[in-house]
């Protein structure tokens, strides 16, 4: 008697249990999707989207010269290469580099570099756009931030950074003379 | 709550309030007649003091907010126009910027404090833990606000900090871009830190209201760190240290004022006065100088972790600054859980007391590695190898030190009361003089 007592309240438990959780559960779901649209409206907005391709005209830029345009609010550098930078980037073994790649897969044409002017670690804008500004022990870029030396690839080298800096999608329009950025 | 067993008030208007909502009963409990260890040194004053501090930046920051522009257009201009047109503006602004610096100090202060004395043992590990949260807040807080005037050292250090976001694996870019509302720190971001700056002190607030509701279930803790037995060993809230506080109020207020008269800008960065640029990096970001030792920590680690001779890393180097300098906290928080040693005073632990000073000095020290660039040497070695064993220290005074004390410590003899401890010490004070 007593035993078959304890059973039936025991099933009528977990049918409670199960209506409870089922509850909660739909709870939680509701609370998760109405939270949502309050979370996802902190994302970028379509205006800010938007605004996501620069035209850059490459005619003034001369062989070792560099220059810096705004994308979507960061910096990009275009280096017009040197021969001898080019060299220095491909003279390299990739197995043994912090984030392996190589400058042929980092480049369209091996004369123009075109890079997301942010340090990979936590974002300054590394040296070396500039004559006369330090390009750090690769001739690259160098962050004075935290001390992240690029090669001229712009693959890190030494330093805290863990990637090489990005680079965005561009194409070249008009018989190369413009770059189009994103 | 109950008003069953409330005393009347013999003025009448109170006694009408007091019938229907207790309120005047509730202040008399909690700060009239609160009885409240008679043996407090100043190191007590600074939970008031926060309290002042905190009002103080709520005021500042409103009446800022009514001539504040958040906007990448607008907000370094329209700081400007707080300091040289908008009347008593440079008061409203040093007040707060400063404010900032000496909330930090006296919470710091606070914080030590509970530490020497041993006040987050048991059973006052929940008033702990919310001060922890407490400083934590004020930490965002802080942060979001110095991104307000939009100068350089608001630019990027804000870039910098959302940036450690994306050392989170998988989902951490997309948590930063979040957290910007954008490609980078930018309009949307100004915008969303005002409104959070705006907001976090009223969360501040209700925290601090938890905070002393806890405290006044279990009383305070005392130098001696011996709970009160009798009526001896406590006085009435009001007005022994009703008068105290407002003695030390008034003296920190003062050190404040002078600051605020006299060297507005001397805690700040010049860089800041320079107007935000995406496209020039300052030579050497350095935060606000209550964030310097975290931020030594998070620089301390600069090699990934892994197995060794193998390309397997575990850890990035940028991730584990994160996880050390978030960790340094997290045991902040486990620290009641960590220290299970049955006396609370570091007076009477003779291994935990020197322990304790040398963790404050370490402390201090990982301030100063902070506020030095990356490439800093001292004594012909690289600064970042000092910042690295100074953070082991930090975390092995937490899970080494602590730990061993638990077992080994053997503590002096504990006073038998309060109120014994208070006459034994004035006796000593009077010896010499009978002699
Ligand atoms: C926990 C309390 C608070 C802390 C720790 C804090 C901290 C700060 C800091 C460090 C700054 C930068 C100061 C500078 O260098 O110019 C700032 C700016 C500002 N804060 Fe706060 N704040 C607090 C409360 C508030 C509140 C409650 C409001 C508004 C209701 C507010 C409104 C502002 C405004 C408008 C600015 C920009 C103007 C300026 O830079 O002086 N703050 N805050
Ligand atoms: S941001 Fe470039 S090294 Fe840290």
């Amino acid at each position: 008697m007593a035993t078959k007592k304890t059973t039936k309240s025991a099933k009528s438990d977990s049918r409670r249990d199960f209506l409870a959780l089922t509850a909660a559960s739909f709870g939680a779901v509701g609370a998760g999707s109405v939270a949502w649209p309050f979370i996802n409206s902190m994302n970028p907005a379509k205006d800010t989207l938007a605004l996501s391709t620069t035209e850059v005209n490459l005619t003034p830029i001369q062989v070792g010269q560099s220059i810096t345009v705004m994308w979507r609010g960061k910096p990009v550098f275009i280096r017009r290469r040197t021969e001898k930078e080019i060299a220095e980037a491909r003279d390299v073994d990739t197995s043994k580099l912090i984030d392996p790649q190589s400058d042929e897969e980092r480049v369209q044409n091996p004369e123009w570099l075109v890079l997301v002017g942010v340090c990979t670690h936590l974002g300054c804008v590394p040296s070396g756009q500039k004559v006369g500004e330090s390009r750090g022990e690769y001739d690259g870029w160098f962050c004075p931030c935290h001390g992240s030396h690029y090669d001229t690839s712009g693959r890190i080298r030494k330093g805290p950074a863990p990637k090489n800096l990005a680079v965005p999608s561009y194409e070249f329009l008009n018989d190369n003379t413009t770059l189009k950025i994103g | 709550m109950g008003s069953g067993n409330r005393e009347k008030f013999d003025n009448p208007v109170v006694e009408w309030v007091d019938s229907r909502l207790p309120v005047f009963t509730l202040l008399k409990a909690e700060y009239g007649v609160f009885p409240t260890p008679k043996n407090f040194n100043y190191f007590w004053n600074f939970g008031a003091i926060a309290m002042v501090m905190l009002i103080t930046m709520i005021l500042t920051g409103i009446f800022l907010a009514m001539s504040y522009n958040p906007s990448t257009a607008g907000a370094f201009e329209s700081v400007e126009r707080i300091m040289r047109d908008v009347n008593g503006g440079w008061l409203l602004r040093y007040m707060h910027a400063n404010g900032a610096s000496f909330f930090f100090i006296a919470v710091y202060i606070h914080i030590f404090r509970g530490m020497y004395y041993g006040s987050y043992k048991q059973p006052r590990e929940i008033l702990w833990i919310l001060g922890v949260v407490i400083f934590l807040l004020m930490m965002a807080t802080a942060f979001m606000g110095y991104v307000l005037p939009w100068g350089q050292m608001s630019y990027w250090g804000a870039t910098v900090i959302t940036n450690l976001f994306s050392a989170v694996p998988v989902v951490g870019d997309a948590i930063v871009t979040l957290l910007w509302g954008g490609f980078s720190v930018d309009n949307p971001t100004l915008n969303r830190f005002f409104a959070l700056h705006y907001l976090m002190p009223f969360v501040i607030f209700a925290v601090v209201f938890l905070h002393v509701w806890a405290l006044h279930v279990t009383g305070s803790n005392n130098p001696t760190g011996v709970e009160p037995k009798t009526k001896k060993d406590t006085l009435p809230f009001h007005p022994y240290y009703t008068i105290k506080d407002s003695f030390g109020v008034l003296l920190f207020l003062a050190l404040y004022s002078a600051f605020v008269f006299f060297a507005p800008d001397s805690l700040g960065h010049p860089d800041n006065y320079i107007p935000a640029d995406p496209l020039v990096t300052p030579a050497h970001i350095v935060p606000e100088w209550y964030f310097l030792p975290f931020y030594a920590m998070l620089r301390a680690i600069t090699f990934p972790v892994g197995i060794p001779f193998t390309d397997i890393v575990f850890i990035e180097a940028k991730l584990g600054g994160v996880l050390v300098m978030f960790g340094s906290i997290a045991l902040l928080f486990a620290l009641p859980f960590l220290d299970k040693h049955p006396i609370r005073s570091a007076r009477y632990r003779p291994l935990f007391r020197p322990a304790i000073i040398l963790f404050l000095l370490n402390f201090i020290f990982l301030g100063y590695v902070g506020s030095q660039s990356a490439d800093a040497t001292l004594f012909g070695l690289p600064l970042s190898i000092f910042g690295l064993a100074a953070t082991a220290v930090y975390y092995g005074f937490f899970i080494v030190l602590i730990p061993l004390l638990n077992k080994y410590e053997e503590g002096r003899e504990l006073p038998p009361s309060i109120h014994e401890s208070v006459l034994e010490a004035q006796q000593k004070s009077k010896a010499p003089e009978a002699a």
